[in-house]
Parts: structure tokens; C-alpha cells; sequence
């Protein structure tokens, strides 16, 4: 607990007396990202009084560019973790230190109520993932805290939204050796599991993971509940259908709603185009006219054709 | 009789027009239920829509391969070449024919015989429909079989909306044109005769009241 307070504290102190000051801007100089953003470091060895040159794990190189337009990007990494970091070797102890949640630090924040995380906090409980590992898979296995973006608010286009969101989940389950990790077995291969899906690539591409398998809520941005496979969307018509489950969700976000308008509805701007779901209003009125005008015509020409017989 | 029937139709004109007519009637019905996305119309998921959509497609595009050429090689092809001569005023009469003077007693203006198989109103949407229409669904059809083909954006809009929304226009026009081939096909001896002549390959000329073959 009194880790969380000198948190707390760093982070109002934080945000007070820092205009979005930027720790990252020069990862080579900043104390932790010289070795943090390379694949070696060096350090000095004291025993030996030298200077030693080491491979870094892949894992524990962060992403600098990332990092600055994250949502975190006003924090030092001695925000989050420990002070003691700052020395290397680091303490073996530091390994056991508790970091803070998402929930920790914006639950029940006003500031952020837009976000519900309470509620997604619960969602997430529901979920598949919760299921089979509890409180060990955590918010951070899906956002990484260092880069998070809440990109469904941001971003400029539906590919955009897409291909974050999907990554999330693909940093798992196309990624053996993380998988492995959180599983202890192998992964089902993706490409496999979802052989029924025609043109998979290009479905990869234009909807979510979460878009076939979550429940969607409409009151929340992202609905984090996702279930069993059983119970994926495999039947074409939810998306592929006028009233078309992506309405609801990938395609309901204002930032991409302001720039649909238009005579030709919300097509033109959306980046993808969904079979069966996008009819132009207009073309379908003048299809349906000239289809009365030819079966009219028949009509009378089949009347004349009797009576004139 | 015997001179009042021509052997019109070779047997694989036949067999393209056969394997195109059905090609075309399941390329149309799936092609209305992929594009509404209401699966409960004709009872076909969408899932089999698009299969059948996609396997339709290349048949009749083979098949329309089948057509060139054979129209390219044999005596066939001469039917579809038009006169400059009268270019509009010639469909025009056949036309006012049709709407007017069938039902008053005229001739028809451009009698079949072995050297003329369509009516000059016939022969421009043949054309324009075999010529222009399928090469062009045939080409949006496979793009949008491969999207990746796809031009990403024309300006701010999907290239595969650009595509699908041209493709399913001309599909449309396809079907326009079926509904009215299908009926004047039945202006014959009787409303039957020019359908069997599709199936033996020999048509009626005279005696089938001045009128003409198949629109
Ligand atoms: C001299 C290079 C170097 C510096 C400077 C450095 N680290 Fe590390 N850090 C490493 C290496 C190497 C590892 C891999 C584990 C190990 O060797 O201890 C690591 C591991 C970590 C880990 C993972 C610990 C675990 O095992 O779970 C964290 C967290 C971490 N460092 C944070 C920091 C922070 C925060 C700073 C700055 C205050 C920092 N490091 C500075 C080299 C460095
Ligand atoms: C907003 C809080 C926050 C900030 C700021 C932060 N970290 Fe982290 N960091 C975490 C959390 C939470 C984890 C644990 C992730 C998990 O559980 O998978 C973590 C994990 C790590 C790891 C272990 C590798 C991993 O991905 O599991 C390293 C290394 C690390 N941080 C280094 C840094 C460095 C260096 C900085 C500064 C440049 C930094 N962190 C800034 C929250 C933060
Ligand atoms: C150490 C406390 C802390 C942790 C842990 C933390 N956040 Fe934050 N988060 C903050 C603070 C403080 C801000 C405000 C930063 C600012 O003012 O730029 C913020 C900002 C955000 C924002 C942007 C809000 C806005 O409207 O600008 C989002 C979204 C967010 N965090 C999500 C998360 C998620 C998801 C997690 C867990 C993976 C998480 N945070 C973990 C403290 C934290
Ligand atoms: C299985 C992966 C996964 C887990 C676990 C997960 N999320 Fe998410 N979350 C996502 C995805 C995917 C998105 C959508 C992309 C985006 O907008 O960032 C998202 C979006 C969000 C957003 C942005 C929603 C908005 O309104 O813009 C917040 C906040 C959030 N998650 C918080 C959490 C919290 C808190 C937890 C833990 C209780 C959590 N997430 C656990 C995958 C996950
Ligand atoms: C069009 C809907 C759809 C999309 C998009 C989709 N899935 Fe699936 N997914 C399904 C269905 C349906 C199943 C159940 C398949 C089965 O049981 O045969 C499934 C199964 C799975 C499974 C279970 C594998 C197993 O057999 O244990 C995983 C994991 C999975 N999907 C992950 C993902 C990920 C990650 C993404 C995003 C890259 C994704 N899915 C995108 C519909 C979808
Ligand atoms: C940290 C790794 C990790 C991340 C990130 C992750 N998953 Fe999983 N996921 C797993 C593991 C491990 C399992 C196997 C669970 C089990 O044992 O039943 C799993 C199972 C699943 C299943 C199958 C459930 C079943 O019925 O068999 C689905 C569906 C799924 N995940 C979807 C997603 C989606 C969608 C995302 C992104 C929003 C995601 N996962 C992100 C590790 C992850
Ligand atoms: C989660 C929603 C979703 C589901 C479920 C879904 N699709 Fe799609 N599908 C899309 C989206 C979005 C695109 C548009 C991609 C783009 O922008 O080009 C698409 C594109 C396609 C395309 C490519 C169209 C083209 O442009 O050539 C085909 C074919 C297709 N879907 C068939 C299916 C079939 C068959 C199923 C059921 C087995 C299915 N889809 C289920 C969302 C979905």
C-alpha cells in the first residue's frame, strides 16, 4: 500500500509541476533507456574494474518512439518502477516489487470516467482469459503500459484501430514463445483455427479480434468480455448485413463519424467496404425505378400483344 | 416445312448460351443476396452465396472465353458486326416495330434469313452487353476476388466500394437485360418457339408471323 501513495503522490506532483515534460526525448542519455532501448548495454564491472559489453534480452527493450506518444509519456520510469532501478547490476529483490495496475491509479478517478474502467475491470473478469489464469492476466498483457494509446478514440482510420487492437492479441497468439509462457503449451495456429474465414488476410485487416469474439455492449467503447470460442461469430450476415454488428462497434467512433458525410452516406469515408453492408440509398432507389419502368413496359406490351391477337 | 426452318444455333453455341444462361440466373441470385446481405431471400447462407457467387463467376468467364473465341473463329462472329450505314436510324425502326407497328400489321422491318440472325436493335445490346458489360463485370468480379488488387484509395473513397458499387451496377444492367431478352424471346410463332429453337439449335424464319428470333 504505501508503495501506491508514493505513486499517488509522484504522479500529482508529477502532474503539476511538469508541462508534459518529456523524460524519452533522448533515450541514449536518459538513465534507464541507455541500456533500455539497445540490443547491448555496457556497465561497469566494479569487481573486475572494467568495463563490460552484454547482449540485452529482446524483451526488456522498450519502444522509445512509442513511449513518447503513449498516454504515460509524462512519467519517468522511476515513476512506476522502483528508485532503485538505477543501479545496475539491478537488486535481485526488485524482481518481487509490485507494480501498479491500471485500476490502481484510474479507478475511481473522475478525471477518466469517460474510460469506465470499473466496468471493464469487470468485463474483463468474464473473460476467457480470466478464466483460465485469474488475477495473473492482467490489463498489462493486453496494454502495455509503457506505450498504451487509446487508439479507438484517436485515430484517423478504421485500418488504424484495427491493426493496434489486433496486435494485442497477436502479440500472443502469433507469438509462440509468449504464449508458451502464459500457457505452458503450444499455441492453435491462428490461420488454422479460422480456415472457414474466406479472404482472412483481408478480414485480419478491416475488423478486431475482439469484433467476433466479445459480447458488444453498447455502452462501452470496447467491450472487454471475450468468450469462449464456442460462441465466436462465425455467421457472415452479423457483419455482413445492413444492420451490421460493426455499426455497433468498430464503425461507431465519432472521431472516424465526423468526416461521413455526405450524399453517399458513411461509405466514402470509412476505409473499408463491407459486402452487403454498404448501400448507397441512391442507387438503390434508381435500380428499383428502372426495375418498375422494365416490368411496367413488359406488361403493356404483353396486354397489347392479347388484345391485338 | 424443312425450308422454313435454318439451322441457326451450332451445338456449341448452344452449349455456351446453356452453361452462360444458368451461369448468369445463380451469378444474379446470389449476387442480390450478397449485395441486400439478407440471407433469409433465397434460403442461400452467405458463406455458399460466395462460394457459389465465385465458382458461377469463373465458370461463365471461361465459358465467355468459349464465346470470344468461337465468335472469333467461326462464320458466327460476321452477325455481330454492324453497318455503319443507317447506324441509329436502323434500330430505331426496329424499335417503333416492336412498340407500334407489330400490333398494326407491319412487317418486321429486318426479316431473319441465313445471312441475318439479329434484328439490328438485337444486335447493339448483344454487343453491348457481351462486348462491354460482361468483360467489365468479369474484370471488377476477379478484383474483388483478389481486393489486394485493389487501388487502396481514388481520393477519399474505398477503391473496392468504387469497384463493387460499378461491379453491382453493371450486374444490374446484366439482369435488365435478361428480363427483356427473355421476353421478347417469346414474340415467336408462339410464345415458345424461339426457347425451343435455343434447345434444337433450328429456328423458325417464315411463316412466324413476319417476326424475328430471339431479342
Ligand atoms: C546498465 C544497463 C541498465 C540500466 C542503466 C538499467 N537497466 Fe534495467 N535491466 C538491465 C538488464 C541487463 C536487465 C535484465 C535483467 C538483469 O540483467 O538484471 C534489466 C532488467 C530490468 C527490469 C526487469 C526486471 C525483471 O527481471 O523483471 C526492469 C523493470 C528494469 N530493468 C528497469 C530499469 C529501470 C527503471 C532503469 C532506470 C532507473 C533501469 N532498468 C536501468 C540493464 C539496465
Ligand atoms: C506507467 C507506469 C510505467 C512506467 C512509466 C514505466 N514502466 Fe516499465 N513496466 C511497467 C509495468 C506495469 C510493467 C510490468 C508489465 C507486465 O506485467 O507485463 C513494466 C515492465 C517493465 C520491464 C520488464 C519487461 C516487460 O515488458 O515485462 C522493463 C524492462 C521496464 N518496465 C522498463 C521500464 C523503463 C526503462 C521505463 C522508463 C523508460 C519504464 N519501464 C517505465 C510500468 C511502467
Ligand atoms: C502509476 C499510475 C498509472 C497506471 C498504473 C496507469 N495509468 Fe493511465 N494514466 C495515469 C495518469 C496520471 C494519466 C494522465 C497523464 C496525463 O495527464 O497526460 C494517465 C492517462 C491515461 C489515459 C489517457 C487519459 C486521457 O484522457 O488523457 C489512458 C487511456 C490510460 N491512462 C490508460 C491506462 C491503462 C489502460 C492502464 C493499465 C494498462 C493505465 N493507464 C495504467 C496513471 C496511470
Ligand atoms: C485480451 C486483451 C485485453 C485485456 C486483458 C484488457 N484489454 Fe483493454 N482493450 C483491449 C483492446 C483490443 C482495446 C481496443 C483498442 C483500444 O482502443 O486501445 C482495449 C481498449 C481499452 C481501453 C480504451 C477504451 C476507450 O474507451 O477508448 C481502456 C481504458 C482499456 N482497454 C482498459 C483496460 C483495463 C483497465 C483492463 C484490465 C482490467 C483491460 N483493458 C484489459 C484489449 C484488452
Ligand atoms: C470473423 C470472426 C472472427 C475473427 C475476426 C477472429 N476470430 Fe478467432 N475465432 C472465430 C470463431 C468462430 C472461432 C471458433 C472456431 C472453431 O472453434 O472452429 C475462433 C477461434 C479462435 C481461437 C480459439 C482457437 C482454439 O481452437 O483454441 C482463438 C485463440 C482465436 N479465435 C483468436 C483470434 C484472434 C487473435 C483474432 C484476431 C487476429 C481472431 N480470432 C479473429 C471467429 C473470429
Ligand atoms: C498474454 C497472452 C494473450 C493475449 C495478449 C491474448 N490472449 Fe487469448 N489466449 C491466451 C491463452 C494462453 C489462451 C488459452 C486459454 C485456455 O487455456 O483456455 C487464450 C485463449 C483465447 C481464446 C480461446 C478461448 C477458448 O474457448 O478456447 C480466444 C477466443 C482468445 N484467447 C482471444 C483473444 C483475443 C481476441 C485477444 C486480444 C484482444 C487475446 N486473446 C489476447 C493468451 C493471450
Ligand atoms: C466481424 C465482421 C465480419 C464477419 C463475421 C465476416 N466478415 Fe467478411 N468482411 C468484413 C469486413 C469488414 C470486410 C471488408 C474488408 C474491406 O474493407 O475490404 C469483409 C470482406 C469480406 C470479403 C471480401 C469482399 C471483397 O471485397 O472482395 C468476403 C468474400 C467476405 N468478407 C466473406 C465473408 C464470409 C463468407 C463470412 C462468414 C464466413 C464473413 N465474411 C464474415 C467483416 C466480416
Amino acid at each position: 500500500m504505501r508503495i501506491l501513495l508514493i505513486i499517488l503522490l509522484a504522479t500529482c506532483l508529477g502532474s503539476l509541476t511538469q508541462a508534459k515534460a518529456q523524460y524519452y526525448d533522448d533515450p541514449k542519455e536518459h538513465q534507464c533507456l541507455k541500456c533500455h532501448s539497445n540490443t547491448s548495454y555496457s556497465f561497469h564491472n566494479e569487481l573486475m574494474d572494467r568495463e563490460e559489453k552484454r547482449m540485452m534480452n529482446p524483451y526488456y527493450v522498450l519502444d522509445t518512439v512509442a513511449m513518447r506518444t503513449g498516454v504515460h509519456q509524462v512519467f519517468d520510469c522511476t515513476d512506476c518502477h522502483s528508485y532503485e532501478y538505477s543501479t545496475y547490476p539491478h537488486q535481485a529483490n526488485l524482481k518481487l516489487e509490485p507494480l501498479a495496475t491500471c485500476l490502481d491509479c484510474h479507478g475511481g478517478d473522475e478525471t477518466f470516467a469517460s474510460y469506465q474502467f470499473e466496468r471493464i475491470d469487470e468485463e474483463v473478469q468474464k473473460s476467457v482469459h480470466f478464466d483460465a489464469y485469474g488475477e495473473s492476466f492482467n490489463c498489462s498483457k493486453c496494454h502495455d503500459q509503457h506505450t498504451y494509446r487509446p487508439i479507438a478514440r484517436t485515430a484517423e482510420n478504421v485500418k488504424e484501430i484495427v491493426d493496434y487492437s489486433n496486435k494485442m492479441c497477436l502479440t500472443c497468439h502469433a507469438n509462440m514463445q509468449r504464449y508458451e509462457m502464459v500457457a505452458g503449451r503450444e499455441k492453435p495456429e491462428l490461420v488454422q483455427v479460422h480456415r472457414w474465414l474466406p479472404n482472412q488476410q483481408l478480414h485480419f485487416e478491416n475488423v478486431r479480434c475482439i469484433e467476433c469474439h466479445t459480447d458488444v455492449t453498447d455502452s462501452l467503447m470496447v467491450s472487454h468480455n471475450i468468450r469462449p470460442k464456442t460462441q465466436a461469430v462465425r455467421n457472415c450476415i452479423e457483419c455482413h448485413s445492413g444492420n451490421s454488428k460493426l455499426k455497433a462497434s468498430l464503425y461507431k467512433y465519432e472521431n472516424l463519424q465526423k468526416r461521413s458525410e455526405g450524399v453517399l452516406g458513411n461509405i466514402i469515408s470509412n476505409d473499408s467496404y463491407v459486402i452487403g453492408t454498404h448501400q448507397v440509398p441512391f442507387l438503390q432507389w434508381l435500380s428499383v425505378v428502372i426495375l418498375i419502368c422494365v416490368l411496367g413496359g413488359v406488361l403493356v406490351h404483353v396486354i397489347f400483344r392479347i388484345l391485338k391477337k | 416445312m424443312a425450308t422454313d426452318k435454318i439451322y441457326y444455333y451450332p451445338l456449341w453455341l448452344r452449349i455456351w448460351h446453356a452453361i452462360n444462361a444458368i451461369g448468369i440466373i445463380l451469378l444474379i441470385i446470389t449476387g442480390i443476396s450478397l449485395q441486400s446481405g439478407v440471407e433469409s431471400w433465397f434460403v442461400v447462407p452467405f458463406d455458399k452465396a460466395i462460394d457459389i457467387h465465385n465458382a458461377a463467376g469463373v465458370t461463365v468467364t471461361l465459358n465467355y472465353l468459349l464465346y470470344f473465341f468461337g465468335n472469333m473463329f467461326t462464320k458466327n462472329g460476321k452477325f455481330y458486326i454492324v453497318k455503319p450505314k443507317a447506324f441509329l436510324k436502323r434500330p430505331i425502326k426496329q424499335a417503333y416495330y416492336y412498340a407500334w407497328g407489330m400490333f398494326h400489321g407491319m412487317k418486321a422491318p429486318y426479316p431473319l434469313s441465313e445471312k441475318r440472325k439479329f434484328n439490328p436493335l438485337q444486335k447493339y445490346t448483344y454487343i453491348l452487353t457481351m462486348y462491354l458489360a460482361v468483360p467489365c463485370v468479369i474484370i471488377t468480379g476477379f478484383a474483388l476476388l483478389f481486393p489486394e488488387l485493389i487501388i487502396e484509395k481514388v481520393y477519399n473513397v474505398s477503391g473496392i466500394f468504387m469497384t463493387a458499387v460499378f461491379h453491382s451496377a453493371l450486374g444490374f444492367f446484366i439482369s435488365i437485360f435478361l428480363i427483356i431478352h427473355l421476353y421478347i424471346a417469346s414474340i415467336g410463332k408462339n410464345p415458345l418457339d424461339n426457347f425451343k429453337s435455343i434447345v434444337t439449335g433450328w429456328h423458325h424464319v417464315t411463316g412466324n408471323n413476319g417476326s424475328n428470333g430471339t431479342k
